[in-house]
């Protein structure tokens, strides 16, 4: 559960005089990582022509993921697809942490924004890739040149509000659990009962939400919304309209 | 001892301003709400394009979430790590 006294992440190991030091969201974060590339190789081993049992779990994936990456970005930008499905994968695993009752990874800022800001360069290196630096300068001055500070604004302004979206969200959810978890343990102190039997059965709504649903729709928002940023990039002056 | 001491009015004035910044949910839920019911008519007058539409509702609330997430992100600010008592 979450500590309502310190809003931060915890501090689990220090160096020195404690100005270097390792939080509990780098240990889940490397944990997560270590999960997913487990299932991963887990998954596809062994794989056969006749597909059954794990290998049809991860190829339902893998072809849900391509079709929604198609969808959105066009067919000729499926390479995305691994960014894309390994974002998804691993802002569902860090947003519902909070039903292990762990601090979620997405709950702190500096990952939200590490996040953000890889979807940040990747728009200016794909727009960059396909219209040139020149050609992207004129993109952004056009179809008048005092557009270019706003532009400048918009373009400054998607990865902070990305970041801040998904971090809100997933800050907003564990403290509300938290603020919940702690009036329930205040009330069944005061019913003086033998087991805590009010925090066993009425989060559990709250948990459904907040740590199932909530992290599903986060994480394919983040994902749909990095998509669409760097495939209004990609997608120039009326060229590739395919879907 | 006078009766209201300067860091107990910071205080306090940060508690208000923090659920005033609740006035922000206001907004949020009219345009969601606004948005949820123009996708139930498109699903009612074109089923078979439901998924779609509850994709590009789901995108367009999340984006219009913005305004109250950073509310919400400015009231845990004045809650928690309140920047104005280290100014008195």
């Amino acid at each position: 559960m979450h500590d309502l006294n310190n809003l931060g992440p915890r501090i689990i190991i220090g160096f020195g005089d404690g100005s270097i030091f390792v939080t509990e969201t780098v240990i889940f974060a490397i944990i997560i990582a270590i999960v997913m590339s487990v299932l991963a190789l887990w998954m596809t081993n062994n794989m056969q022509r006749q597909p059954k049992g794990k290998q049809v779990v991860a190829e339902f994936i893998v072809q849900g993921i391509y079709k929604l990456v198609e969808d959105t970005m066009g067919k000729h930008n499926s390479n995305f697809a691994p960014y894309i499905g390994t974002l998804f994968i691993f802002l569902l695993f860090s947003n519902s942490l909070g039903i292990f009752g762990f601090r979620p990874v997405t709950a702190d800022v500096n990952t939200a924004f590490a996040l953000s800001l890889t979807t940040a360069f990747l728009m200016q290196y794909n727009g960059i890739r396909t219209m040139g630096f020149i050609g992207k300068i004129k993109h952004m001055g056009s179809p008048y040149p005092f557009m270019f500070p706003l532009k400048v604004i918009e373009e400054l302004s998607f990865p902070i509000s990305l970041g801040f979206r998904l971090f809100g969200n997933i800050l907003g959810g564990a403290i509300v659990m938290a603020l919940l978890f702690t009036s329930l343990e205040t009330a069944s102190e005061a019913l003086h009962l033998p087991i805590p039997l009010l925090q066993a059965v009425i989060p559990l709504p709250g948990n459904f939400f907040f740590d199932i649903f909530e992290p599903i729709l986060q994480a394919f928002i983040f994902t749909m919304l990095t998509m669409v940023f760097i495939s209004m990039e990609i997608v120039i002056h009326g060229v590739d309209h395919d879907h | 001892m006078p009766l209201l001491t300067p860091a107990g009015f910071v205080l306090g004035m940060s508690a208000l301003s923090a659920a005033c910044i609740g006035l922000a949910a206001v907004g949020i839920g009219l345009g969601q709400g606004f948005a949820a019911g123009k996708a139930v008519e498109g699903v009612a007058r074109q089923p078979e394009a439901q998924g779609d539409i509850l994709k590009t509702m789901l995108v367009g609330q999340a984006v219009a979430e913005t305004t109250g997430i950073f509310a919400f992100l400015i009231s845990m600010i004045l809650l928690f790590v309140n920047p104005l008592v280290g100014m008195l």
